[in-house]
């Protein structure tokens, strides 16, 4: 599972993984608006950018090549806009597109992968991201095993009854069948959901969670994010300057 | 004598397609005592259940450890009942096992390390202890089912209802959780088809039958009663 490995990286050991969340937020926050906002000379910036994460999925002793395939999921999405400005005669817009979104989903993998789940919404807690927003994405993020797993358990139940997608003559039934397939799903997960909610009620849940983990700012905290923050700045300056 | 920590008079409850789940359904369970719900799928056991800490509410009365069970209460009532639902999946909702145990102890207002000292004790109790930094969709259907039980158990309510508690246990895993609810004092209901586990357990059984309690006795007189046992009609196939 996708977020299982993330989550498998993100209690490793290294110095980038016991930085403080709300430090590497904030290093985060300055590198997608340096990317961005960028305009001019992109294709030095972007390797410039891409060498720096690099360098942060070392320090942080991930796997590189499993780590640079999974950024890549942004693709199919960008690669899509990226085609339709290079057909209406704007490739370098298109190229700027998918370089852009190819080294913001890096970086946002490197934050997660350097962060365990619970820590890092403590820390955007902290800095005043909305509770609720919080909340969704942590049951977002328990419950996508849940769903997938049930998705599974309902393919491999239609294949065991003899179910193939080559068995469905034509696009209509084939539809059909996904479409209810879907359906079942949300049907599921929406009770799953009741479910989950008497249980949190059962066990005298206020409509907030209450925290276990309280983070500490440290001085290196300041300091990494006081040189992750402006590199990318002074990165930027400089090839805008030297160009 | 004492009063009994539940109290349930002429409960009935209907949910919104009509069905009729409980119908006039009377019941009390003693302090220490351990009763189990048998009865039909479909019989009302679980619903009956969810009325015991408001989150169903139905017609009739319904009072635990001598407070009358509405929505004024319900906080407090849900600190008197640990209810361990049938599905551990829903119950573990948090990133890890130590985070979810405590989930409960901090809800009662008890600070971090506090929380963390009941739940890890919770977790010894089950024998789960070494799972404690795990998340829960990494373990096995049975552990997950521990874990609920300890995520009641760091609470340290009155009374204890488990439903179906031997789902997904292997039979040493049915055992342990035996022996560890006979070394605990708090009241317990347990709404079982498991007759053995029910029989090793429980003092006291009431069946349920079309959202009616039909019968009360041992587990052992209801068993035959109702033939509420699976034997093989035949002895050989």
């Amino acid at each position: 599972m996708h977020h299982v490995t993330l989550d498998t990286w993100s209690r490793g050991a290294s110095a980038l993984h016991r930085r403080d969340p709300r430090a590497k937020v904030a290093a985060l926050i300055v590198f997608l608006v340096v990317l961005g906002t960028a305009q001019r000379d992109l294709a030095w910036l972007g390797a410039v950018l891409f060498a720096f994460l690099l360098a942060g999925l070392r320090w942080a002793k991930l796997p590189l090549r499993a780590a640079l395939a999974r950024a890549g999921v942004v693709l199919p999405f960008t690669a899509m806009f990226a085609a339709v400005s290079w057909l209406a005669g704007d490739p370098a817009r298109g190229a700027a597109l998918v370089m852009k979104s190819y080294l913001s989903a890096l970086a946002v993998l490197l934050l997660v992968s350097t962060t365990p789940l619970p820590l890092l919404l403590r820390g955007l807690e902290m800095t005043g991201t909305p509770r609720f927003l919080l909340m969704v994405a942590q049951f977002l993020y328990r419950y996508l095993f849940v769903i997938s797993e049930e998705a599974q358990h309902m393919r491999i139940a239609a294949a065991a009854r003899g179910a193939t997608v080559g068995g469905l003559t034509g696009n209509g039934a084939r539809f059909r069948a996904a479409a209810g397939a879907l359906a079942v799903l949300f049907a599921r997960s929406y009770g799953r959901a009741e479910l989950i909610h008497r249980a949190m009620l059962a066990r005298g849940f206020p409509g907030y969670f209450r925290p276990l983990i309280a983070p500490r700012f440290s001085r290196t905290d300041t300091l990494f994010a006081g040189i992750c923050g402006a590199s990318p700045i002074v990165m930027r300056i400089i090839i805008e300057s030297v160009a | 004598m004492m009063p009994p920590v539940i109290q349930v008079s002429q409960l009935s409850y209907r949910y919104d397609d009509g069905t009729v789940a409980l119908s006039g359904v009377d019941f009390h369970l003693n302090a220490g005592e351990t009763v189990a719900l048998l009865g039909e799928n479909g019989s009302g056991k679980t619903t009956f259940a969810l009325h015991l800490n408001g989150l169903l509410t139905g017609q009739g009365d319904v009072t635990v450890c001598g407070l009358p069970v509405n929505a004024k209460n319900a906080a407090t009532v849900r600190r008197k009942i640990g209810l361990v639902f049938q599905d551990s999946e829903s119950q573990l909702f948090m990133p890890t096992v130590l985070e979810d145990v405590a989930f409960g102890p901090l809800n009662q207002g008890m600070s971090p390390d506090k929380a963390v000292e009941r739940a890890l004790v919770a977790l010894r109790q089950v024998g789960m202890s070494a799972a404690a930094a795990k998340a829960p969709y990494h373990l096995s259907a049975g552990q997950k089912k521990r874990v609920a039980i300890a995520g009641i158990l760091a609470v340290d309510p009155e009374i204890l209802v488990l439903d179906e508690p031997t789902t997904f246990l292997d039979p040493p895993g049915q055992r342990a959780l035996a022996d560890l609810l006979a070394g605990l004092p708090q009241a317990k209901i347990l709404i079982t088809h498991d007759v053995p586990f029910a029989r090793a357990t429980c003092s006291r059984a009431v069946f349920f039958k079309g959202g009616k309690i039909l019968r009360e006795g041992t587990v052992e007189e209801i068993a035959v009663q109702e033939e509420w046992e699976f034997r093989p009609r035949r002895a050989e196939f």
